[in-house]
């Protein structure tokens, strides 16, 4: 940090810096093409792919898919699956398909929003608790063990009950309560690679800190986030699903898959009208797995060791 | 090593005062106060103040805090809304059914976890090694609540062969067998999800172990294939395992909120439901600051056993 003004700029250091952007700019492509390359080769995480895409096509389509409107009542209730509503109708009579269909869109977004808010705040957290080293990292650290002590879900549903159920306070709060993850694992991949050459020398040409980390740090620990990101959309709408099942969550009358399995707590439910909880369970399984199996491909693909 | 012990400690001290402050605010954000609950509606508002000065809910937060801090440290958690017994009692009486069912829980699953785990790093890539691996994706990836529900669906409700829920026989004799009837189902679903994560831990962490030199060695010597894969390799591939039970303590008394529901297990996990639908501020907090300390506490004591059962680690 101490080098003087005037060499930078002399011609031999603005050779090394003029090299160094040429190298970041051949090289991008040709990292991803190379994890693409390695991604592709894991056909259960290409298979998570493609179901993953086709249920946001089904989110983002679903009025048009939906042979009926979710909410309305549109048959006689707890109806057995038939040609005119082929999952059969809930207990107040609406129409089972439709909901499951509207529903992607709830799980959907939630898993990707609470991922990215508490995903961006992690690693922003994470790189300044690594960077700045000291008391900085010490009280940072302290504070995710305290977050991180509360069992997740127990703690959640306390927090939602009293700030009330809705889709946004299940976001922030789901967020809240995940963001301590990200930074610790942020914080472990900075430290590793703040102690590279190319850092120091980064350091010693005198770029600002922002540049450092953003530019020259950042880059190289992104691979654990995005790996980390993506089980983590998995998780949020297992932990949607679960809240909405308990009656915390997204509250009826729009339709969460968690919501839908919450009738089937009384047993003539679970017994006589399993099309009303199987369904929606089984779209929450096949969800998470597909995303969780794109993940685990993600993180093949960036480990270049296997 | 006692250096260390008593480092670990020092530091738990902020996170657990950082733990009473995160609790004591999500009291504050709740909406209305205990007065307002307690008290008939029509009472008129000088009344309602002077309550409420009585109480000191009108002094400033910092001074609420402290009171409410050196009521804890007596052990006092204050009183129930809903039944008006003190909280610690009515959480002391759960504790139980929801340690059991946890401590059930892991075992199972590391039970399953451990060999599977094992046999998959032996016979990598073999069909084996894909069916287990594919079984834990879908442990990791199966809704609790879903999976308990088709599994009282399939054995309570059409084979008949376990009860659908409760700890024990309403009217019936009790005894151990009865207990464990009840327990089957629940302990089987979270071990279930446990196993499904801890699996792919053991695997990695034995085929890592396998790469290893001194592995090598022991095969070199001549040593039986037996000798080698449980004394050399297992005894090293479980150190880190150690650290990823304790990460599973906050799941499982998460996790315990919505089996407990399902099988209406008499818990904390149950506890905190009917909490949360009566509106009882107090007894939340009681149960949310008891599950914070278990697992400070179980944090702990791991970080300790961890660095006790690996010399390589250093005591910083």
């Amino acid at each position: 940090m101490s080098v003087p003004q005037y060499q930078l700029n002399d011609p031999g250091v603005k050779q090394i810096y003029s090299d160094e952007i040429q190298l970041e700019d051949t090289a991008e492509p040709g990292v991803i093409r190379q994890i693409w390359s390695r991604f592709v080769r894991h056909k259960l995480a290409v298979a998570g792919l493609i179901v993953t895409l086709l249920l946001v096509l089904v989110a983002l389509l679903a009025p048009l898919i939906a042979p009926f409107d979710p909410a309305m009542v549109t048959g006689s209730f707890s109806a057995a699956p038939s040609g005119e509503h082929w999952l059969g109708t809930d207990q107040v009579g609406r129409d089972v398909l439709s909901r499951l269909i509207y529903a992607t869109q709830v799980s959907l977004l939630v898993g990707f929003v609470t991922v990215a808010l508490y995903v961006t705040f992690g690693t922003l957290v994470g790189m300044a608790s690594a960077y700045f080293g000291g008391w900085v990292d010490m009280v940072i650290m302290r504070v995710t063990d305290m977050f991180m002590a509360f069992p997740f879900l127990m703690v959640i549903l306390v927090v939602i009950s009293v700030l009330g159920s809705n889709m946004t306070t299940i976001i922030l709060v789901l967020a809240l309560f995940s963001w301590p993850g990200v930074a610790r694992l942020v914080r472990g991949s900075v430290l590793a690679i703040k102690q590279l050459d190319y850092v120091k020398a980064g350091i010693a040409l005198g770029y600002s800190t922002p540049r450092i980390l953003f530019v020259h740090v950042f880059p190289n620990a992104i691979g654990p986030i995005i790996v980390n990101a993506t089980f983590g959309i998995a998780s949020a709408i297992m932990s949607e699903a679960g809240l909405s099942f308990l009656g915390m969550g997204v509250q009826p009358p729009t339709a969460s898959w968690g919501n839908m399995l919450t009738d089937a707590q009384s047993l003539t439910v679970l017994t006589d009208q399993p099309w009303l909880w199987v369904p929606p369970g089984a779209m929450i399984l096949i969800t998470v797995l597909a995303i969780n199996f794109v993940g685990d491909g993600l993180r093949d693909a960036w480990d270049a060791r296997q | 090593m006692f250096a260390y012990v008593i480092r670990r400690v020092l530091i738990a001290i902020p996170v657990l005062f950082g733990i009473t402050v995160i609790n004591f605010l999500i009291i504050k954000l709740a909406p209305g106060n205990p007065v307002e609950m307690f008290i008939d509606p029509n009472t008129p508002k000088e009344l309602l103040d002077a309550k409420k000065e009585l109480l000191g809910l009108n002094a400033p937060l910092l001074f609420q805090y402290y009171q409410w801090l050196s009521n804890l440290l007596q052990g006092q958690l204050g009183y129930s809304f809903s039944t008006f017994a003190p909280v610690a009692e009515m959480i002391r009486e759960r504790l139980g059914p929801t340690l059991l069912l946890a401590s059930a829980s892991l075992f199972v699953g590391l039970a399953i976890a451990i060999p599977v785990g094992v046999l998959s790093a032996l016979k990598q890539n073999t069909r084996f090694d894909y069916i287990m691996t594919g079984l834990s994706f879908i442990g990791t990836s199966i809704p609790q609540f879903f999976l308990g529900l088709g599994l009282i669906y399939i054995f309570a409700v059409q084979l008949k062969l376990l009860p659908t829920g409760g700890m024990t026989t309403l009217g019936g004799s009790g005894g151990v067998g009865d207990l464990i009837s009840h327990m089957i189902l629940p302990v089987f679903v979270l071990g279930f999800v446990v196993a499904g994560k801890k699996v792919r831990y053991v695997r990695a962490s034995m085929l890592d172990v396998l790469k290893q030199d001194y592995l090598r060695t022991a095969q070199a010597k001549g040593l039986h294939a037996f000798v080698v894969t449980n004394k050399h390799a297992l005894r090293n591939a479980l150190i880190p395992i150690i650290t990823v039970v304790a990460m599973e303590i906050p799941l499982l008394l998460g996790g315990s909120v919505l089996i407990e529901q399902i099988f209406q297990w008499p818990g904390i996990g149950q506890l905190t439901i009917q909490s949360i639908l009566s509106r009882d501020y107090p007894t939340l907090m009681g149960l949310n600051l008891v599950a914070a300390l278990i697992v400070l506490v179980t944090n702990l004591f791991t970080d300790i056993l961890y660095s006790a059962a690996d010399p390589r680690i250093t005591y910083r």
